[in-house]
């Protein structure tokens, strides 16, 4: 699930840059503190641009070197930006007895893109997701916080319809 | 006092199918017609029936609603709610007896006849975010006996006599675990809980976590009673917000009631718990590389020993367990060690959750007790095979296990003959597999997941998985040879015995046990260069048989690489250099002209 899309320069704003601030200092004594201030920062700025990483490393007094490490390893920390509608497809093995592996293609196909990309107008970025535990529903796939379950590749241009 | 009480399933299968909104149009509903104050709507976890929700439950009568839309919503209020009328038909169809007016227990159908809830026993019964519903089911009283009238030994004999062992995977004895923590001495001991539930196809932690989180939190005091620790750490998947959330809400309250904190029931033991959020790395489920995140670094394994109970997080001794092996915890201290010994096989004592999932009718959540006949979960719980099809093999294990053929399907399923047959019981995701799908395909799907999710420290994993995967890739295609078969085989065993954690050590199983059964296959892609199930993309062929097509050129516009070639009312042609195999063409074909070979 590598990060393929080049960044977009990377500019914050001072309302951003506070609650960075916030979230390094609330954590700053703790131990273990990197991965929670790293998960909190993506979520204020929607993905981790080295800038972000310096800032946390100066300010956790952790060697940049280290928070990228951790950064990188862990696939839900991303280097770019996402997509407006980020659109996660369910490749756990439920899903993909039932043939969410067509439905992903099925995707790229209309997107135009590969997995782990995003669209040149940044409305969707794509990626195959690891089971999400709603097995039940299989095949799944999801857009930003709307799952939507039982579905076939049929079904795909109604859902992005929607978001359109 | 309310009359009635209406249960809807807040679990992520039912809330995927939209029960948040069923909620909220039933309390619009019952207060438009004024019952608000005599009919409650409570939000619960899992009933386990994820394939038919969102769920909901009316007592007292216990009508089980399957597949409610909002739109049901005034019929439901309105006739049954008001007029006490049930609305047969939204009722889920084995509850209709059919020769009376009344519905049938729950307990009598198919599905949770033979269940039998000990992990699972609160969720979809209470209410997840209200710790007093937790206390009013006997919640946090194994707690208080633990504290006021047992010893800490006292607490490890009892869960070593249970012959509890862990849910997680490898199903190592769960008192012993917290004896050799116990014995060593240290200022500061850690009592962890993994929630960092990566195994596809498995959702009961999940489940647990949503339906029932002060059982783990209750569970995990009790551990740091009996090994002396003052602090534990729940590492729990992001992907689980929902989990999450009632975890938290639930570590509040218990905190709000005295039950976390100083002082516990005024013993003088002291016990606090943390969230601690993973970040989508399935090695951060190895024990070792689990307490490596939570001390903020990469996730990556540690050799052993030390042990983590004597080196574990942050150096100190420490303990992990599993969500359902804490879920059974407290119910042991209270009824027993007896009591919990009594179910299950020999050496696989309690019960076991299992998560149904993949080509079966009644995909969910199951408890059934150790030593249950495969053909009792698939046939009788699962309701069998859709659409007729036959019962090929089930995946147990997830990336590390293997899988149980059709002709091994009386296996009474425990720890010992799962190992024995080539698999493992892993975390309980079970996946049903039908003729349709295909064996190699499948070893090569977990492949690629060990690939990707190898943490890359170790070279006989991080190498080795990725060959392992070209090899199958190889076949797939429809290029290898039998010589590449026997190598492939000697590599599997090369990296079983060399990888220094579980990911590495287990990453072969699903090649080795799909050899081992279905060996036949695998000629049969690299000798006919066929795929007998028909899933391998490069060995088929889709193409149109002239004397059916009728020219609506229908499959020509669906084609998205217009590889379809043809006129109006003449038969159409596949360029196959084009085709990329989609299929979308033979979906689309009204008269079945388009075929697959």
């Amino acid at each position: 699930m590598a990060n393929k899309k080049p960044g977009v320069a990377f500019q914050d704003t001072p309302e951003q840059a506070a609650k960075l601030k916030e979230i390094i200092a609330s954590h700053k004594d703790q131990k273990g503190a990197l991965m929670p201030v790293l998960q909190q920062a993506q979520d204020v700025y929607g993905y981790l641009p080295i800038e972000v990483q310096t800032t946390i490393a100066e300010g956790l007094d952790i060697p940049l070197e280290e928070v990228y490490g951790v950064v990188t390893f862990y696939a839900q920390f991303s280097l770019y930006p996402k997509g407006q509608y980020k659109i996660s497809v369910c490749l756990g093995t439920a899903c993909y007895v039932k043939g969410s592996g067509d439905l992903y293609d099925r995707l790229q196909q209309i997107l135009g893109i590969h997995g782990g990309e995003c669209t040149p107008d940044g409305k969707f970025s794509l990626e195959a997701c690891r089971c999400v535990g709603a097995c039940g529903l299989a095949p799944v796939m999801m857009i930003n916080e709307d799952v939507y379950g039982k579905i076939v590749p049929d079904d795909i241009k109604d859902i992005l319809a929607k978001y359109a | 006092m309310y009359r009635s009480h209406v249960l809807v399933c807040g679990g992520t299968g039912c809330t995927s199918s939209g029960s948040q909104q069923i909620i909220e149009a039933l309390e619009s509903e019952l207060k438009q017609s004024g019952l608000e104050n005599e009919v409650k709507v409570v939000k619960t976890g899992c009933f386990g029936l994820c394939a038919l929700g969102p769920i909901m439950i009316v007592y007292p009568e216990g009508c089980f609603y399957s597949e409610v839309k909002t739109t049901d919503i005034p019929e439901i209020v309105n006739e049954h709610l008001l007029k006490g009328r049930i609305v047969k038909r939204l009722l889920y169809q084995e509850t209709v007896a059919e020769d009376s007016a009344d519905v049938k227990s729950l307990n009598e159908t198919q599905f949770y006849a033979k269940q039998h809830r000990v992990a699972l026993r609160n969720c979809g019964v209470i209410n997840p975010e209200n710790i007093d519903e937790y206390i009013g089911v006997d919640g946090y009283q194994a707690l208080g006996k633990v504290l006021t009238e047992m010893t800490p030994q006292q607490v490890i004999d009892t869960v070593l006599a249970s012959g509890l062992r862990g849910r997680g995977g490898a199903g190592f004895p769960t008192g012993r675990k917290w004896s050799f923590a116990a014995a060593n001495e240290a200022p500061q001991k850690y009592v962890c809980c993994n929630a960092d539930e990566g195994d596809p196809g498995a959702f009961m932690d999940r489940s647990v976590l949503e339906g029932d989180p002060h059982v783990v939190i209750e569970a995990m005091a009790i551990a740091g009673y009996a090994i002396g620790a003052s602090q534990g750490y729940i590492y729990v998947r992001a992907e689980y917000p929902i989990a999450v959330h009632r975890l938290q809400v639930a570590i509040n309250q218990a905190r709000e009631y005295g039950l976390l904190g100083k002082n516990i029931f005024d013993s003088g033991f002291d016990f606090d718990l943390d969230i601690r959020l993973g970040a989508g790395a399935f090695v951060c489920g190895e024990e070792t590389a689990l307490m490596t995140s939570i001390e903020g670094h990469r996730g990556e394994p540690r050799p052993r020993p030390p042990f983590p109970a004597v080196k574990g997080l942050f150096e100190s001794p420490t303990i992990l367990n599993n969500v359902e092996t804490y879920a059974n915890v407290p119910q042991i201290i209270l009824k027993g060690a007896e009591w919990f010994a009594s179910m299950g096989t020999e050496k696989s004592k309690g019960t076991k959750v299992f998560a149904l999932g993949g080509k079966i009718k009644n995909t969910g959540l199951v408890e059934v007790p150790m030593g249950t006949p495969l053909r009792e979960i698939i046939e009788d719980i699962g309701g069998g095979i859709p659409n007729g099809k036959k019962f090929k093999a089930a995946q147990t294990g997830g990336p590390s296990g293997g899988c149980i053929p059709a002709s091994l399907i009386d296996t009474p399923i425990d720890y010992d003959n799962l190992l024995e047959i080539g698999s493992m019981m892993g975390s309980g995701g079970l996946i049903v597999m039908d003729e349709d799908t295909c064996m190699v395909d499948i070893a090569k799907f977990f492949l690629e997941f060990t690939v990707d999710e190898s943490c890359g420290k170790c070279t006989p994993c991080r190498v080795g998985t990725k060959r392992l995967y070209e090899m199958l890739d190889k076949i797939t295609r429809g290029t290898a040879t039998m010589e590449d078969l026997d190598k492939m085989e000697e590599l599997c065993y090369y990296i079983k015995n060399n990888s220094l954690c579980g990911l590495g050590q287990t990453a072969p199983n699903p090649v080795l046990s799909t050899l081992r059964y279905f060996r036949d296959e695998y000629e049969a892609h690299i000798i006919e260069k066929r795929c007998p199930a028909g899933v391998c993309k490069h060995l088929m062929q889709i193409t149109i048989l002239e004397d059916k097509c009728k020219g609506c050129t229908l499959c020509a516009r669906t084609c998205p690489v217009g590889a379809i070639e043809g006129s109006v009312k003449n038969p159409h042609k596949i360029n196959q250099d084009k085709c990329i195999k989609c299929g979308a063409c033979m979906e689309k074909c009204k008269f079945g002209a388009i075929i697959k070979k």
